[in-house]
């Protein structure tokens, strides 16, 4: 077989996969109970976040421990602007998504000047400035207590229909559709060239370079993905669920989308949000049990990274489907 | 086609290359021979930019020196590295898709679909194992296998000037006739080829001149025939003397 017949084969296995996730998403809204509802709405959410930073960790190697600040910088674009200056849903969530995207620039002119433990900890104090800014300008953002969006801010006319946010099935669906989105955007990206370029600069940066590609620049085109992502999972967060709180923007958001990702499987596109689903659950499970319900989540970890090293869709991968992408 | 003139290198403070000066034609392969140590490695990182270095680098009248490292390959210059430095958990279709992109990325390629296909053809023509193995993970490959990917990733490129780091270190002797043979491919081509080998054997029938280095400096660069005529002295004066081998 031609390598371009088995590439072929491949997407039709891929494409196939990745719309079924999104037709069994869609279909278990109307099966799940009140709770699971609104828990897997979440869920959808915190993914798009997870697979933005695997756009970052997973398919170029860099190890950010600061990605909360452009989760943060959707969610304050966006809620702030609603709340403060009366924007309407479409234009808040727009300059959500615009403030991570600049900030995204401005970190990784700066923080890709680095590499390996240097970068974690740069994104690491980068992302504690933007946790130390929101409780400066408490006045605006009143720090940990959050702001809470009006109800009548949160529905917007689309083509003459009101879409109301407060509504559990439009927030659902409406989280499935962005889930969607990344999804098609990372496999786009990844299973293009500059993916191609992304994975070589993870696997060997001075080789890559040694054929040409300008590194920098590559790392910086993925930080503005990774980057802008997240930020559209937390303006996505802000509107849907109508509150802007700093807690968002601590270290403790930067360690669950490592943790989500590495759960997942870094490196490969559903790994993220199969982790974020695995994790959610596990913690939710867990707590009902006991108050000692992260040493479960540790001793779930360590059993995974003892028989699931690459996480667990990145084990499946290695072990038996190497076309996931 | 390739003109080096009073090269030094630095690693931090330690100069590694004094007054380092070669030039290579098109289609001329030149053996770089000396110790370890000598900076034989050190002056194809100098060429590709790797090391900090002052002097001059050429290639076809233009100047290297000034030029970010990975702006260099885009001149026409395709490096192989010592141990191969293969992307190890791609496959070798995905090895040389890069390798592709990246001439994709030069000044003088248009990179359109037919080319790269043409050039893919023509690249696994000299490596026919490689075309039954394209799926398959390059860390996965044999030695001899890794240093065709590394050599086959390279020539992707479709370069003016290779540069080849000991290409033959650890390979069996089957392996190291292909190696030879698609050296002289190339060298028919029109493509310059720098190589620096500890195993002087192996790659003598294929080089046009030698060139010796010792503590960074070039001590003689002299033809292959002029080598070989007058064997018993001039081992004794280069080989010897150079590389450590007795007679």
């Amino acid at each position: 077989m031609t390598p371009a017949k088995i590439n072929s084969g491949n997407s039709r296995k891929i494409i196939s996969l990745h719309l079924a996730v999104i037709v069994i998403l869609f279909l278990l809204q109307f099966v799940l109970p009140e709770y699971h509802h609104l828990t897997m709405t979440r869920i959808m959410i915190l993914a798009i976040f997870a697979m933005g930073y695997n756009v970052l960790f997973g398919y170029t190697g860099l190890l950010s421990l600061g990605h909360a600040m452009f989760f943060g910088a959707g969610l304050y674009g966006a809620g702030l602007t609603a709340y403060h200056l009366g924007w309407s849903v479409p234009l808040a969530f727009a300059s959500g998504i615009i403030a991570g995207a600049l900030l995204s620039l401005l970190v990784g002119c700066i923080a890709l000047r680095t590499t390996g433990v240097a970068f974690m900890i740069v994104t690491m104090m980068l992302a504690q400035v933007a946790y130390l800014a929101t409780l400066y300008f408490t006045r605006y953002t009143r720090g940990d207590e959050g702001l809470v969006l009006s109800q009548a801010s949160r529905s917007f006319e689309f083509f003459g229909a009101t879409v109301d946010l407060t509504n559990p099935s439009t927030r659902y669906n409406l989280s499935l559709a962005l889930l969607g989105i990344t999804m098609s955007i990372i496999y786009r990206l990844v299973r293009g060239k500059t993916g191609r370029a992304l994975v070589a600069i993870r696997e060997n940066e001075p080789r890559a370079q040694m054929l040409g590609y300008n590194t920098f620049a590559i790392k910086l085109k993925a930080l503005l993905v990774s980057g802008t992502l997240s930020a559209t999972a937390g303006a996505t967060f802000a509107l849907l669920f109508a509150y802007i709180g700093s807690s968002f923007t601590t270290i403790q958001y930067s360690i669950d989308a490592l943790l989500f990702t590495l759960l997942g499987g870094p490196g490969t596109v559903l790994g993220p949000a199969l982790g974020t689903f695995l994790m959610f659950y596990l913690v939710d499970i867990a707590s009902q049990y006991t108050t000692a319900y992260l040493l479960v989540t540790g001793l779930a970890l360590i059993f995974l990274v003892l028989y699931f090293p690459k996480g667990i869709l990145g084990t499946i991968k290695h072990r038996w489907l190497p076309w996931l992408p | 086609m390739l003109k080096i003139e009073q090269l030094n290198a630095y690693y931090g403070t330690v100069q590694v290359l004094r007054d380092f000066s070669l030039s290579l034609g098109a289609g001329e392969v030149l053996c770089l021979f000396g110790r370890n140590g000598a900076g034989k490695t050190t002056a194809l990182k100098s060429i590709m930019g790797l090391v900090q270095r002052t002097g001059s680098i050429t290639v076809k009248g233009e100047e290297l020196v000034n030029l970010a490292a990975h702006l260099i390959p885009r001149r026409g210059i395709g490096y192989v590295p010592q141990g191969r430095r293969l992307f190890a958990e791609l496959t070798v279709a995905e090895n040389m898709t890069i390798g592709l992109m990246a001439r994709g990325l030069m000044t003088s390629g248009i990179m359109t679909k037919d080319r790269a296909a043409e050039t893919r053809k023509k690249v696994l023509a000299l490596f026919p194992p490689l075309a039954s193995r394209l799926n398959q993970v390059a860390a996965t490959l044999s030695g001899g296998e890794q240093q065709m990917l590394a050599m086959a990733r390279a020539l992707c490129l479709e370069p003016r000037v290779l540069l080849l780091d000991e290409p033959t270190e650890g390979l069996m002797p089957s392996m190291l006739a292909t190696i030879r043979e698609v050296i002289m491919a190339l060298r028919h081509r029109g493509v310059a080829i720098l190589l620096v080998e500890q195993r002087v054997e192996a790659v003598l029938p294929v080089a046009d001149r030698v060139a010796f280095i010792e503590n960074g400096r070039i001590k003689d660069v002299v033809g292959v025939e002029q080598l070989s005529e007058n064997h018993g002295r001039l081992h004794k004066k280069y080989i010897g003397k150079y590389i450590g081998i007795s007679q």
